[in-house]
């Protein structure tokens, strides 16, 4: 029955598959308005702010990246500035310690050579003035002795006493002048 | 007779007359009825949120911008990106009109009140695919030459000699009778299938709930219901997908008179 229904329903139905001719016209304009306006008009629009988008954000990235690119290459350059001044100081400590130790070597060269010299003239200075002591030694002797010599020829040798006495007062006189003795 | 049949006995499914409408108003004129109407209303709606989306869009999008550039980056990646690779851009105006417009005269067919899915009347998917048809066949000999467009479509180099006997007719009539044909009538029948099958299970509910209730058809009413419901969830489904294949099979055919076959 339900069948029988839909059969008849059908018979009075238009046939769907035939188009109407002024759904065909209504259904051309509708697509034709979309078209103009969603199509020709606000497509465009919106690629356009896509594009923009795209290339912002590419911009974005490549700006970024150029800061990191820029800060690393100077992060490199402190870097290379740093092992630089580092390596120029050690080299200066090291200049500064050799040249340190040739001045102290230089020093004790002059040093030694200034205590030679010291000592030598002290050499000298003694040679010499032991020379002019004996020079006037060899003299003072010769005189001395003839004062001896004559006082004991002077003196009659009487007692060995005497002549002890002699002799030792002889001593002493020339204990009273070292002068003469040195 | 079941007692089920008997219950059933003053019913009537609706059938194809469903689709029948007489003009709006006594005196309008005849072309003025409810599908005609919702077409030009649908194409408005489209327009004014299309402008509301695209008119003065944003680098960063906001609101409708968001929701319009969801649509114009589904059809750009899945449509004319497969299909036309590089000149993609170029046809997106056509393609995302296409797709805007009838998904949403198809999503018209579950939206109370309007209930009525456009395209489920045949002339409007054949306004469609008669303009993707005149478009591919333009684009064919235009981009491959008069004899080239008909070679590369009947004869695809590569194949045994006597095979072109029977390959070419079914190429020349797959290709230029039966690709329109089937563009149009494949969304116009999913349409009209769907509101047919909407209208009859509302209509089981409706009937033997309120219309004649009685107390062994309040079953049926029931699982009338609850299929309208289901039905209308698939029905969004299916409208959706017809409106995105209907775009990719235009993509598909301006693809292929743009180039020579793969």
């Amino acid at each position: 029955m339900t069948l029988a229904a839909t059969l008849l329903a059908a018979e009075e139905a238009e046939n769907p598959l035939i188009p109407h001719a002024y759904e065909l016209v209504v259904g051309s304009f509708a697509f034709l308005v979309v078209f103009l306006v969603v199509g020709k008009i606000l497509t465009p629009r919106i690629q356009k702010t896509l594009a923009e988008r795209t290339e912002a954000i590419e911009g974005g990235i490549k700006k970024a990246e150029d800061a990191q690119a820029e800060a690393q290459r100077t992060l490199e350059q402190y870097r290379a500035q740093l092992a630089e001044a580092r390596q120029e100081a050690a080299r200066l400590r090291e200049e500064a310690r050799e040249q340190g130790a040739a001045i102290k070597a230089e020093l004790r060269e002059e040093a030694q050579a200034e205590a030679r010299r010291i000592v030598e003239a002290a050499h000298a200075q003694i040679e010499a003035d032991r020379q002019q002591a004996f020079t006037q030694l060899r003299g003072e002797i010769g005189r001395l002795s003839t004062e001896l010599a004559s006082r004991i020829v002077g003196e009659s040798l009487e007692d060995e006493a005497r002549q002890r006495r002699t002799v030792d007062r002889f001593l002493e006189e020339l204990e009273g002048r070292p002068e003469a003795v040195r | 007779m079941t007692p089920l049949m008997l219950v059933a006995e003053d019913f009537t499914a609706p059938g194809p007359s469903i689709f029948d409408f007489p003009p709006l108003y006594e005196g309008a004129p005849s072309w003025l009825t409810k599908p005609a109407l919702m077409a030009i209303f649908g194409a408005l709606v489209v327009t004014a949120l299309a402008w509301s989306a695209f008119a003065n869009p944003k680098l960063v999008p906001r609101g409708m911008q968001n929701i319009g550039e969801m649509g114009y980056q589904f059809v750009r990646d899945q449509v004319a990106r497969p299909f036309l690779g590089k000149d993609a851009e170029r046809w997106m105006p056509l393609l995302l009109s296409l797709f805007f417009l009838i998904l949403l005269w198809n999503l018209f067919g579950v939206v109370p009140l309007i209930q009525i899915p456009v395209a489920s009347h045949i002339a409007f998917p054949i306004v469609f695919a008669v303009t993707i048809y005149v478009i591919k066949i333009y684009l064919g000999i235009k981009h491959q030459g008069l004899g080239g467009y008909f070679k590369n479509m009947m004869f695809p180099p590569g194949l045994p000699k006597p095979i072109y006997v029977l390959l070419a007719p079914i190429e020349f009539l797959s290709n230029l009778i039966i690709a329109p044909f089937t563009h149009a009538v494949r969304l116009f029948a999913n349409m009209f299938a769907g509101h047919l099958i909407l209208a009859f299970f509302s209509a089981v509910g409706f009937w033997f709930l309120f219309e004649k209730p009685t107390p062994l058809g309040a079953g049926l009413g029931v699982v009338g219901v609850i299929m309208t419901i289901a039905m209308t969830g698939f029905e969004m489904f299916i409208e959706f997908l017809q409106a995105f294949l209907f775009t990719l099979l235009a993509a598909m055919y301006i693809g292929g008179s743009l180039h020579a076959d793969h």
